[in-house]
């Protein structure tokens, strides 16, 4: 059997394609990651991107829809989904990936262009508790873009150089707006980039942390989302939560996809 | 689908009737020769009912409640008041109530009514400043009564006579203010009257633990706002004995609010007012809102009964009690609105957390959802404790962002979406759309 998972973020669409296995045994072996697709949508209609996503994914998996037998959907746009036999939300989608990927995780920090969310699940991958930023980019990747825009980088330029920074500037404001001009009075007053990097991941990093610490720290921690692919921010992250590991998955764009494709199979959507 | 049988509740139509005869007749009072005051719905309002029987309110938070339903005259009142420089993160209630002072427009037709008198009760942080202001727009003359003495469970002899004795000041201010011969008679009527009426609200919603709940919260709202507006009137304890009786019929009959009620959830603090609909949409997975700490008790008064559980409190009259003078009266009545249950939390966020635990196991609650309302401050404050003593508890709990009375600040899509992961957690699918 093949099912898929669909994740209509913010920003992008992502595909994830699950085969079931042969070998019998512990849950996390049973499937199988069949294919895989991220898409940036060029246009705003919504179930047109979700098609053509999944179009693409089933190519480059070499699959074709009647072998598909369950599609869930997730993500702000779940509902645009109109060929998902399901949908479920971003937070039970991610908390189900993440536990997936990484069995011994009860902690799920997810980052993504447009929330941050902390999620306490159960061995299951089932959401116990979860906390997220409400209308506010300022725990989300989107604050981190702005910023990285305001400095002139590209993301992977922007967290790479908060890496080589040491100092710590407190960012006073939460909010985006306000944090950009923060960011300009900084410039101005010739503070290197890198140290401006950090203090912005610090500032993200810590509403992360206080949402987290909003649901509990229990178990493993394991972040998913894009912002996996920050490694400034990575760093923020575990300092301000003051652990010393986080669990970084494989493809943490995909784990609500994976998350959704895996709902799909256990019939739960 | 439906589980139980459902019907429309007989006196909701008389509820309204009541509400808009209310403002009505404020609005008319200066034809027919009466008075008119203005307070919150904490105002200890049965003092001014021994003015005489023409005397009529106009409480603060309802009105504004009322005005948030109509999208187009609530963001003039807002706007108004942000003209003249107040913040947006002053209560929202106080803002539009404001607004509606600035603009000179009433809800219900014509020009704002000026009260002859502003009176009310300092807990809330910004009620005493709401009526300040009001009183330096209006030039009426304004009485405050100090009512934050710490918790009913703390209360000396000492600290109810505090209170106790501004109220029979108040009453030689309002003789002064209005010209009027105070009636004791008349006040001590309303004392009754107002302890009948949250005595009886409060049985209203013990009914509310049966399976299925006969009352939803959205239809409550529509009920217990008529203590919020004149609670110490007769029609008001009336209304709440026929309610008493329908709601009784329905618990008999297995009448359900929500005819597909899986699950059984409560709210907190004031509801985002424009849009009840999430109510609706908690429908759609067969969740029912039993009502909240906010519904329950806003106005209503309770006690601990003898075996431990949580009920309406027993009135002087129901206990034999003879009330025969003005000070024993307004003792009594100072005792009684220091019980109130959404006064508690003013001191300790805990005493709120307890309340809920017990709302929470008593009437069968599943989960509890938390408004982060940034309209409220007074409501709002120590809430994200109530929500870690509430998580402790093994209580689901989720939390949303808005606010009660500017609609500027609340998401119905990421609300929703909110609810959408909330009803996961507590397994549950959506069973149908409303239309």
């Amino acid at each position: 059997m093949i099912t898929a998972g669909i994740d209509m973020g913010s920003r992008t669409v992502k595909v994830v394609f699950l085969e079931e296995l042969a070998v019998a045994g512990a849950p996390q072996l049973k499937w199988g990651v069949k294919g895989k697709h991220i898409m940036f949508p060029d246009e705003l209609d919504m179930d047109v991107a979700a098609e053509k996503a999944f179009e693409d994914g089933m190519k480059e998996a070499g699959i074709t829809r009647d072998q598909v037998s369950y599609v869930v959907s997730t993500g702000a746009g779940r509902k645009q989904v109109k060929f998902a036999t399901g949908d479920v939300t971003e937070v039970s989608a991610g908390a189900r990936g993440a536990v997936f990927m990484c069995p011994t995780a009860q902690t799920v920090v997810d980052v993504g262009a447009e929330e941050g969310r902390g999620v306490k699940a159960n061995a299951e991958g089932k959401v116990v508790d979860f906390a997220g930023n409400e209308k506010c980019a300022a725990g989300a990747g989107a604050f981190a873009e702005s910023m990285a825009r305001a400095l002139q980088m590209n993301l992977k330029e922007f967290g790479e150089a908060s890496l080589r920074s040491e100092r710590t500037i407190p960012m006073n404001a939460q909010c985006t707006v306000f944090a950009e001009s923060e960011v300009v009075s900084l410039i101005h007053s010739a503070t290197p980039k890198e140290d401006i990097a950090k203090s912005v991941l610090d500032a993200v990093a810590s509403r992360v942390c206080a949402m987290v610490r909003r649901v509990g720290i229990e178990g493993d921690v394991i972040l998913i989302g894009g912002m996996v692919n920050n490694p400034g921010f990575v760093k923020s992250l575990k300092t301000s939560l003051g652990i010393d590991h986080i669990n970084l998955p494989d493809m943490p764009e995909y784990i609500s996809a994976l998350g959704a494709a895996l709902i799909a199979a256990d019939g739960k959507a | 689908m439906a589980l139980y049988k459902t019907e429309q509740l007989k006196c909701w139509k008389k509820a309204k009737e009541l509400r808009e005869k209310y403002y009505m007749d404020y609005a008319s009072a200066k034809e027919r020769g009466g008075i008119r005051w203005s307070g919150s719905a904490w105002a200890l309002d049965a003092i001014p009912a021994g003015l005489g029987t023409d005397v009529h309110s106009l409480t603060g938070e309802p009105y504004a409640a009322a005005v948030a339903h109509d999208k187009k005259l609530n963001a003039e009142c807002q706007n108004a008041a942000e003209s003249a420089g107040f913040a947006r993160d002053l209560c929202a209630y106080m803002r539009t109530y404001w607004g509606s002072i600035y603009l000179n427009k009433y809800l219900f037709g014509g020009p704002f009514p000026k009260p002859d008198f502003n009176f009310q009760t300092q807990i809330c942080c910004s009620h005493s400043k709401w009526y300040q202001h009001a009183s330096k727009l209006e030039n009426t003359p304004v009485k405050f009564i100090d009512v934050s003495v710490g918790p009913y469970r703390d209360l000396t002899d000492e600290r109810l006579m505090y209170v106790t004795n501004q109220g029979l000041e108040s009453i030689e201010w309002m003789e002064q203010v209005t010209g009027r011969k105070y009636d004791d008679e008349l006040f001590i009527q309303a004392v009754k009257n107002e302890m009948r009426s949250t005595s009886l609200w409060a049985e209203i919603c013990v009914l509310n633990k049966a399976k299925p709940a006969p009352l939803d919260e959205k239809t409550m709202y529509s009920l217990y706002v008529l203590a919020t507006l004149s609670k110490s009137s007769k029609w008001c304890a009336d209304f709440y004995e026929e309610c008493l009786d329908e709601v009784k019929d329905r618990v008999a009959r297995g009448i359900a609010a929500v005819p597909n009620e899986r699950c059984r959830v409560m709210s907190d603090t004031q509801p985002p007012w424009a849009f009840l609909k999430v109510f609706r949409y908690l429908e759609e997975f067969g969740a029912v809102s039993i009502g909240s700490l906010y519904t329950f008790g806003l106005e209503g008064i309770w006690e601990t009964k003898p075996d431990g559980t949580w009920g309406p409190r027993t009135t002087p009259m129901q206990k034999g009690i003879e009330i025969t003078s003005r000070e024993q009266a307004m003792k009594l009545y100072c005792d009684w609105n220091l019980s109130k249950p959404q006064w508690q939390h003013f001191y300790d966020p805990r005493l709120k957390t307890e309340m809920m635990k017990t709302i929470v196991k008593e009437w069968g609650v599943d989960g509890v959802m938390l408004h982060l309302n940034r309209g409220c401050e007074g409501l709002s404050i120590g809430i994200m404790e109530n929500r870690l003593g509430l998580a402790a508890a093994g209580i689901p709990v989720m939390t949303f962002e808005g606010n009660m009375g500017d609609e500027r600040e609340f998401d119905i899509g990421r609300t929703q979406n909110r609810v959408d992961s909330f009803m996961e957690t507590l397994n549950l699918k959506r069973e149908f759309t409303h239309a």
